[in-house]
C-alpha cells in the first residue's frame, strides 16, 4: 500500500513540476499588464468621484459652519496670520484657514475656526464659532474624534455641555494681543466664570481637551481677527453686492 | 476541495455555501477584524458588508477572467494589486456617497485589501474556476459575510445604544449597555453567535447521524 501511495506522490510531484519555469519576462509583462489595468481604473474613478467628493467636502464643512454661527447664510474661507488677510483659494498663501459667515445682507456674524488638541483616546478636531461683536464663542461641533462612546463622546451631544458654548467669554485684554481671561474647562459644576467651561463628569480629560484647543486657538487667532475686523466686514459687502445670491460663494 | 481542473458546476450550492456552510465568519472564522471593529452600529455593518461584498464580487470577477495569464509565481502579487485597486475604488465610491459614513468606517475601508476572505477567496477558488461559478460564489461569501457583521451589528447597536439603523426601539429609560459598542462587546456578541451556530450545526449533525442509524438498521 505505502508504495502505491508513494508512486502516485511521485507521480503527482512529477507532474508538479512539469511546466517548464515561466521566463520572468511574462511574469514582468503580467505584473504590468495587471498594474497599468489598475491604474487607468483607479484613475478612471477618481476623475469621476473628485468632483462629487469635493463639493460633499464644502457642504459639509458649509453646514459646520452655520451650525456654530448662528444666522449665518454665506461663508467665505480666507487664510489669516501675522502678514494679513489672503483669500481662501490661494494655495501658496499661508496662514490659517477661517471660515467667515455673513448673513444674507452681507453683514457679519461671525467666524468658524478649526482646532485640535489630543483627547482621551486620539485627536479631537472641532469646528467653533467666534463673534467678534460679543467677544465670545457661539457654538463647537466635533469633526472628529474618537472618545469612549458613552463618556468622552458626550462632548459632541450632552445638551448642558454644549451650553457652555453659547455665549463662553473670550474678550481681549487692554492690549488686545491675548486673552483677558485663559478660557479653561472646570470640573462639572464649578463653573463661576463666563469664560469657564463646565466639563461633563466622567469626561474630564474630554472636555479639558475642548477647553485647552480653543484657548490656544482664541489666544493666538482672536487678536488678529480683532484687527483685521474691518478688512472682514468689508469682504462681506463685496462678496454679496455683485451677485446678491447666498450663491455669490459657489463661484470657488 | 476542489483542484485545478475540477470546474464546479454553478449550482444553488454554490451561492447558499458561503451564506451557510462556510460562512466566512461563523464557520470560517475569516476576516474576524473588521467584524469587530466596524459592527458597533448596523449601518456600519451593513456598509463593510456591501463593500467587500463588492470587493470580492470584482476581484473574483477579475482573478477568473485572468487565471490563465498569470504565472503562478507572481499570482499573490497579481491578486493584491486587482483586490487594491477595487479597494480604492470603494474608498472614493464611498466618500463620494456620505462623507459622515466614510469617517465611521474610518481605516477599515482601506484595510479590507488585507481581508483574508477576499484574498483567500481569490486564492482558493476564483484562480481556479470559471468566470460563472468565481461569481456565484462571491455573490454568496459576500451575502455570507454582510449577513453575518449585520447580525454582530444589529445585536451590538440594540443593546448598546438602543436602536437598530438608528432608530430607537426601547422606551426612554432604556440604560444602554455601553460596553457592547465598546470593543469587548464586539467579542462578547462574537462569542453568543458563535456558540449559536456551532450549537446548530452539531444538531443537524446529530440528526444526520440518527437518521443515518436508522435507514442503516433497516
Amino acid at each position: 500500500m505505502s508504495d502505491t501511495e508513494q508512486a502516485t506522490l511521485e507521480s503527482a510531484k512529477e507532474q508538479e513540476q512539469a511546466p517548464p519555469p515561466t521566463p520572468g519576462l511574462k511574469m514582468l509583462f503580467t505584473l504590468g499588464g495587471i498594474s497599468m489595468l489598475a491604474g487607468f481604473l483607479v484613475v478612471l474613478v477618481f476623475q469621476f468621484t473628485a468632483p462629487i467628493i469635493a463639493e460633499n467636502q464644502r457642504i459639509a464643512i458649509e453646514k459646520a459652519v452655520f451650525q456654530v454661527v448662528p444666522g449665518a447664510a454665506v461663508q467665505r474661507d480666507f487664510l489669516l496670520d501675522a502678514d494679513g488677510l489672503k483669500p481662501g483659494d490661494n494655495a501658496a498663501a499661508s496662514g490659517e484657514r477661517i471660515y467667515v459667515a455673513y448673513d444674507e445682507q452681507g453683514a457679519l456674524k461671525g467666524i468658524a475656526l478649526k482646532t485640535e488638541a489630543t483627547g482621551y483616546q486620539d485627536v479631537i478636531r472641532i469646528l467653533y464659532g467666534y463673534d467678534p461683536g460679543c467677544q465670545c464663542v457661539t457654538g463647537i461641533r466635533i469633526l472628529k474624534m474618537a472618545e469612549t462612546p458613552g463618556l468622552g463622546d458626550k462632548i459632541a451631544t450632552d445638551p448642558a455641555f454644549l451650553e457652555n458654548f453659547t455665549a463662553l467669554d473670550a474678550a481681549l485684554n487692554a492690549a488686545g494681543d491675548a486673552l483677558a481671561h485663559a478660557i479653561v474647562a472646570v470640573k462639572h459644576g464649578n463653573k463661576t466664570e463666563p469664560w469657564q467651561i463646565d466639563a461633563i463628569s466622567g469626561a474630564t480629560i474630554s472636555s479639558n481637551a475642548i477647553g485647552r484647543m480653543i484657548n490656544a486657538s482664541g489666544q493666538r487667532m482672536f487678536p488678529l481677527i480683532q484687527r483685521h475686523l474691518g478688512e472682514l466686514q468689508q469682504k462681506g459687502s463685496e462678496s454679496v453686492l455683485p451677485t446678491p445670491t447666498p450663491a455669490a460663494n459657489g463661484g470657488q | 476541495m476542489a483542484l485545478p481542473n475540477q470546474y464546479e458546476k454553478v449550482s444553488l450550492d454554490t451561492f447558499v455555501r458561503g451564506l451557510w456552510e462556510e460562512n466566512p465568519v461563523f464557520v470560517m472564522l475569516l476576516g474576524l477584524c473588521p467584524v469587530l471593529a466596524v459592527t458597533n452600529s448596523a449601518i456600519n455593518a451593513l456598509a463593510m458588508g456591501l463593500a467587500t461584498t463588492f470587493v470580492l464580487l470584482a476581484s473574483g470577477t477579475l482573478v477568473s477572467l485572468l487565471r490563465k495569464l498569470i504565472p503562478k509565481q507572481v499570482r499573490i502579487a497579481s491578486y493584491i494589486v486587482i483586490i487594491a485597486t477595487f479597494v480604492t475604488i470603494v474608498d472614493y465610491t464611498i466618500q463620494a456617497i456620505s462623507l459622515d459614513l466614510y469617517n465611521a468606517l474610518g481605516a477599515f475601508i482601506q484595510l479590507i485589501v488585507v481581508n483574508c476572505v477576499i484574498l483567500g477567496r481569490a486564492e482558493a477558488y476564483a484562480s481556479k474556476q470559471k468566470l460563472g461559478a468565481a461569481v456565484v460564489n462571491a455573490l454568496g461569501m459576500g451575502a455570507g459575510f454582510t449577513f453575518a457583521l449585520l447580525c454582530l451589528g444589529t445585536v451590538r447597536e440594540l443593546l448598546g445604544a438602543g436602536s437598530i439603523f438608528g432608530v430607537h426601539v426601547f422606551p426612554a429609560d432604556f440604560e444602554p449597555w455601553v460596553v457592547m459598542i465598546l470593543p469587548p462587546g464586539g467579542f462578547f456578541v462574537l462569542g453568543g453567535w458563535l456558540l449559536l451556530f456551532e450549537y446548530l450545526k452539531q444538531k443537524r449533525e446529530r440528526k444526520l447521524l440518527e437518521s443515518e442509524g436508522a435507514s442503516d438498521g433497516v
